[in-house]
Formats: structure tokens, sequence, C-alpha cells
């Protein structure tokens, strides 16, 4: 039993849970935005099934990046870079979790389980084994496997890729950017030393600046019309677009007073309207 | 003054009440003033969430003057179009115009009084407003006793301006940390206070 316990504190940071947590809920919010009829057994099964491949790929990751997690200050205590896990164990348990979260879902839905093994696809070999290490344009790909779960959590809701799971796929991805730019920003040194090319390193930071603000507006605009599309009533839409007005008076803040403050508070502030915003489009 | 776990939860009720009277509480009202209340309670609700993410030391940017102006204009407008009607263009033209003139007398440099003169003026007029308006149509007749709650949370937010503003000027009634540990509750009990009234009035 001990072991049992000692393996699950040494396996639970592997799967960065506040991330994972974030994007289920998208999933979520994608499957309830629909405004259909529930299916619970469709969705009680979803949500582990989801959880499993998100985690599943967030653990191929670390496996993948562990020498870079050892250069890294802000990453270096990690289990897998810490030596507290073989990289081996790690593998395994990776492609466990994510062949049982990646079966299930395509047992629930052949379409839902397609568009969730292309989250883990894009995320774990575009993003981490071909581009991370290639291009800072590497982020884009993280953001489209980022972007499938609420797209995912949409099909096996309606059945078929719409234009509002698009519109709230997009969204996702264009949110993204904000936190791994904001990241590159305040760990430059880490990145560099890891050998990462990044946005600060390859475009300098007022590019990079330039880009969190760009990509939190757009972000904020796909949500709204996203919002609109679906048929939130005006209240709700009302309670989005102030959302959004703080947002785009970060990102102006962000480009034209330049500071790391600033900075980590558009990211924190992002993080804040995804969340909310997620939750604003579930009531029918 | 670091903020607490308490501060933080207090912010964040503020921003929920703010978001519920934006989504639930304004709705079948006139075009106006579902604008002017949704600026209102959007900034009351914006602003929770910045002072969540950046501490009380935002407080000190000079942008908070030219924002915290924002809630009283907008609210004020929505009282009068909605009661008022003889008073709508007027009003609207005094916001506007004194709305403007806070942004050019902040962002200008002057060694003058007129950016303070300003501020008094724009806050004065619409801290009245606030204050007395509820009060009045809830006496006469014309709301429910309870419209008169908004009128309470105007005179409270008008407490936190003034404390808020001699902090400012370096002449604290209070000492800082009794003023900022005070600020939260304030906020939401004004917020509270304002969402009631529209509820109930």
């Amino acid at each position: 039993m001990q072991i049992i316990t000692t393996k699950i504190k040494l396996y639970l940071p592997l799967i960065k849970s506040l991330q994972t947590s974030l994007l289920l809920l998208t999933g979520v919010a994608g499957y309830l935005s629909a405004h259909t009829k529930v299916d619970w057994i469709h969705f009680w099964q979803m949500l582990p099934s989801l959880f499993l491949a998100i985690a599943g790929s967030t653990i191929l990751n670390m496996w993948w990046d562990q020498d870079i997690d050892t250069k890294m200050k802000r990453t270096h205590k990690r289990p897998t870079s810490a030596g507290k896990v073989t990289r081996n164990e790690v593998f395994m348990l990776g492609m466990a979790v994510s062949i049982i979260g990646i079966g299930w879902a395509l047992l629930i839905n052949w379409f839902y389980g397609v568009v969730v093994f292309a989250g883990l696809f894009f995320d774990v070999v575009v993003y981490s084994m071909w581009l991370k290490r290639r291009t800072c344009w590497s982020i884009v790909w993280g953001g489209v496997s980022g972007a499938m779960p609420i797209l995912a959590g949409r099909v096996l809701a309606v059945g078929q890729i719409d234009a509002v799971g698009v519109l709230l796929a997009c969204a996702v991805l264009f949110w993204i950017p904000t936190h791994t730019l904001t990241f590159s920003l305040k760990f430059a040194d880490d990145y560099s030393n890891a050998g990462v090319p990044t946005f600060p390193s390859t475009y300098g930071e007022a590019v990079t600046r330039f880009a969190i603000a760009f990509s939190s507006v757009i972000a904020a605009l796909t949500m709204g019309t996203a919002a609109m599309w679906i048929g939130v009533t005006a209240g709700v839409l009302r309670v989005i677009i102030v959302l959004s007005a703080g947002l785009f008076f970060l990102a102006a803040t962000t480009v034209f007073y330049p500071s790391d403050r600033v900075n980590l508070s558009l990211f924190k502030y992002a993080s804040m309207y995804m969340t909310f915003a997620m939750l604003l489009i579930i009531p029918a | 003054m670091k903020m607490s776990a308490l501060d933080r939860i207090l912010l964040f009720a503020i921003g929920f009440l703010a978001a519920y009277q934006i989504a639930i509480g304004i709705d079948n009202m006139g075009s106006v003033p579902i604008v002017a209340y949704t600026i209102a309670f959007g900034v009351l609700l914006v602003a929770g969430l910045l002072l969540i993410i950046l501490g009380f030391e935002v407080l000190d940017a000079p942008v908070v003057v030219i924002i915290s102006t924002i809630i009283p204009l907008a609210l004020s407008l929505g009282l009068i179009w909605q009661h008022l009607a003889f008073l709508r263009t007027p009003y609207l033209i005094f916001a506007a115009v004194s709305f403007l003139a806070v942004i050019l007398t902040r962002v200008t440099p002057m060694q003058n009084k007129l950016p303070v003169i300003t501020i008094a003026i724009t806050h004065g007029i619409s801290g009245i407003v606030i204050f007395l308006l509820p009060i009045i149509i809830s006496i006469q007749g014309q709301a429910k006793p309870l419209f008169s709650l908004v009128g309470v949370g105007g005179a409270l937010i008008g407490i936190v301006g003034l404390l808020l503003s001699f902090l400012k000027t370096g002449k604290p009634i209070l000492s800082k940390n009794t003023i900022l540990s005070l600020f939260p509750i304030l906020l939401l009990l004004t917020t509270a206070l304002f969402v009631a009234g529209f509820k109930y009035g």
C-alpha cells in the first residue's frame, strides 16, 4: 500500500494537474455549449477518457523533455529531471495512460476519439518531438493541441466539427500563446541554457509582448463571437464583453507600458478570462 | 500592504455580484441605462479581478483616478436616464464632457489646481445624483422603498473615494493599512447595496 501511495505522489506532478484540469474544463464547456439534451452516459465517460488522454500526453512530454527540464531552474525539480522516476518508467506510464484514454474515447464515439487522438499527436509528436527544439513557432502547434479538448467535447455533443466548435478551438489556440510566451519571457535564461528557441530569443522582447497582446485580443474576440453564435443570453454576452474589455486594457498596457509585472498580470487575467468564459457559455 | 486571502475572497465576491448585476440585474431596461450600468458594474468587476491579480499597489497607478471616475458617472447617467427624463440630454453631455476633462487634466502636466477642481466637480455632482435621487424617488413612491439602498451605496462609495483621495494627497484620515484593510469590505458592501437596491427597489 505504501509503495502505491509513494508512486502516486511521484506520478501526480507528471500530469500538471492545474493545466490538465483547465483543459478538461474546456472539454466540458465544449460539450455543454451545444445546449442539446445531455447524454449523461457520454458525459460521464468523456471526463475520464479526456482526462487520461490529456494526462497521458503531458506525461509523454515530460518523458521526451527530461534532458531540457534538467537544465532549467523552473523544471529541474520535476520527478523526471530530479531522477525520482526512471525515464523508462515515465514512458511506460505515459503510454499506458494515453492508450487507455484514447481507446476509451474511441469506444465512446470514433469521431470524438479521433479528435482526442489528434490533440495527443499534435502535442507529443508535432510540438515536443519534432518542432520544440527547432523553431519558436512550435508554440502554434502546442496551441493547436491545447485546442483539441474543447473541440472534442463539442464533437461528442453535436456529432460534427461545426463553426462554433472551430471558433471555440481558435479561442483556446490564441489564448495558449499568452501562457507560453509569458513563460518564455520570464524564464528566458532557462530556455536559452536548455537551447530551446523562443520568441524572445528569436524576435526580441518587444515583438514577443506584442504577440502576447495580439493573441489575447484575438482570443477574446473569437470567444465573444463563439458565445454569440452559441446563443448565450444578452446578459451573459454583456459579461463576456466586459471581461474582454479588461483583457484589451491589459493587452494595450503590455504594448505601450511594457514591464514584467504587466505581462504576468495579462497572463493571469487571460487565464481567469478563459475560465470564466468557459463557465459562462455552459448555461442554456 | 500585502493582500490577505480574505481580501481576495471579498474582491472575488465583488466581481461575482457585479457580474450578476450585468448578466441578470439590468434586463428589461432601456438601451442607455443598460449600457451605463454595464459600464459601471463592468468597471467594478474588472477592477476587482485586477486588484486580486496586481494587489493594492495598483491603486497608486495614475490611471486609477480616471477609471474610478467612470463608476459614478455611468451609474448616475443610468439613474438620470431612468428617472429624470427632462435631464437626459444635458446630463449625457455633462458625463461625456467631464470624463474627457478628467482625462485631459490627468494626462496633461499642470501646475494649477484644475485637475483637482475637475475631479471634485465630476465626483461631487455624480455622487449627489447617486446618493439623493434613489432616496428621493423612494420617498415620493415612484420606486419601492428598498431602491433607496442604491443611495446608501452611493454614500458609501463616496466615503471610500474620500479615504483614497486623502491617502493619495498624502493627508490620510486613517492610516494607509487601515484604509486598505477596510477597502475590500466597504467596496463589497457598496456593490451589495447597489445590487440589492436594483433588485428589490
